[in-house]
């Protein structure tokens, strides 16, 4: 992995973050269904949560999708990097459909139809166009 | 209360984002990946000012995500959030030196509108 082709980590990691971030937010989803209503400001009531397995289990997963999204922001741009794993969206409605029988509409299947159109046409830009040391503010 | 969340996500989600893109072109390429280089890699972002700030913005994104999730479907919360994506070009562009081009922007548009429909 150490020498591998930038072309190469790049795919890589753009397909560890979609994929971690689908199951990490899948995970929560299911917590938060079996958690039950919180609106606060008060960090007790979200300390909680965290006594559930699968939120815990989806926390877990979003770090590594973190890390994954830290390095690949370390080699492609942030306008190359957002559009092209907004295709978890698209997972996570299709996950939403088939696992935990959401109704999938056809405005969401037209909603999920453009993702895939837009993701193919960024997907054709080259990765980094930004300077290497550049964006000082 | 639902679109105060929503709010809160948006603005947070933007500016997570583009404070992550700075600090990590400013760290520098991530080439290695085995455990010993991934602690490394942990110790060298927690000395990242940008990194953590953008670390902190998540973090209250992430809470109001949580809350956001306790009153509202997943269909709602993560399409509800696809205004980050306009914000997020426009500041790509300005302060992070981007070559927003033609394909970008419409790549954008086209997943921010798709994002937008998946809540209908």
């Amino acid at each position: 992995m150490e020498r591998a082709r930038p072309e190469f980590l790049i795919r890589a990691l753009t397909v560890a973050v979609i994929v971690f971030n689908v199951s990490g937010n899948y995970f929560l989803d299911v917590g938060m269904r079996s958690v039950g209503e919180i609106v606060s400001l008060s960090p007790l009531d979200y300390l909680r949560v965290f006594g559930n397995a699968w939120v815990v289990s989806g926390v877990l997963l979003l770090l590594i999708w973190l890390l994954c999204q830290l390095s690949l922001l370390s080699w492609a741009d942030l306008t190359y990097v957002l559009p092209i794993t907004s295709v978890s969206y698209v997972l996570t409605a299709v996950a939403g459909a088939l696992f935990l029988k959401e109704h999938v509409s056809a405005a969401r299947w037209l909603g999920v139809s453009l993702i895939v159109t837009g993701v193919m046409v960024v997907g054709r830009t080259c990765p980094r166009t930004a300077p290497e040391k550049a964006g000082r503010p | 209360m639902k679109w105060l969340l929503v709010l809160i996500i948006v603005l947070c989600n933007t500016a997570g984002d583009v404070l992550n893109t700075f600090g990590m072109r400013r760290h520098g390429k991530v080439r290695e990946f085995h455990p010993s280089a991934l602690r490394r890699l942990l110790a060298s972002l927690a000395r990242n000012g940008y990194v953590m700030g953008g670390m902190v913005a998540m973090a209250i994104s992430f809470f109001a995500l949580l809350s956001l999730l306790s009153i509202a479907e997943l269909s709602f919360a993560i399409p509800a959030t696809s205004a980050s994506y306009l914000f997020e070009t426009i500041l790509a562009k300005y302060l992070l030196s981007e070559e927003v081009h033609w394909q970008r922007w419409l790549g954008a548009g086209l997943v921010a509108c798709g994002v937008g429909l998946l809540s209908v």
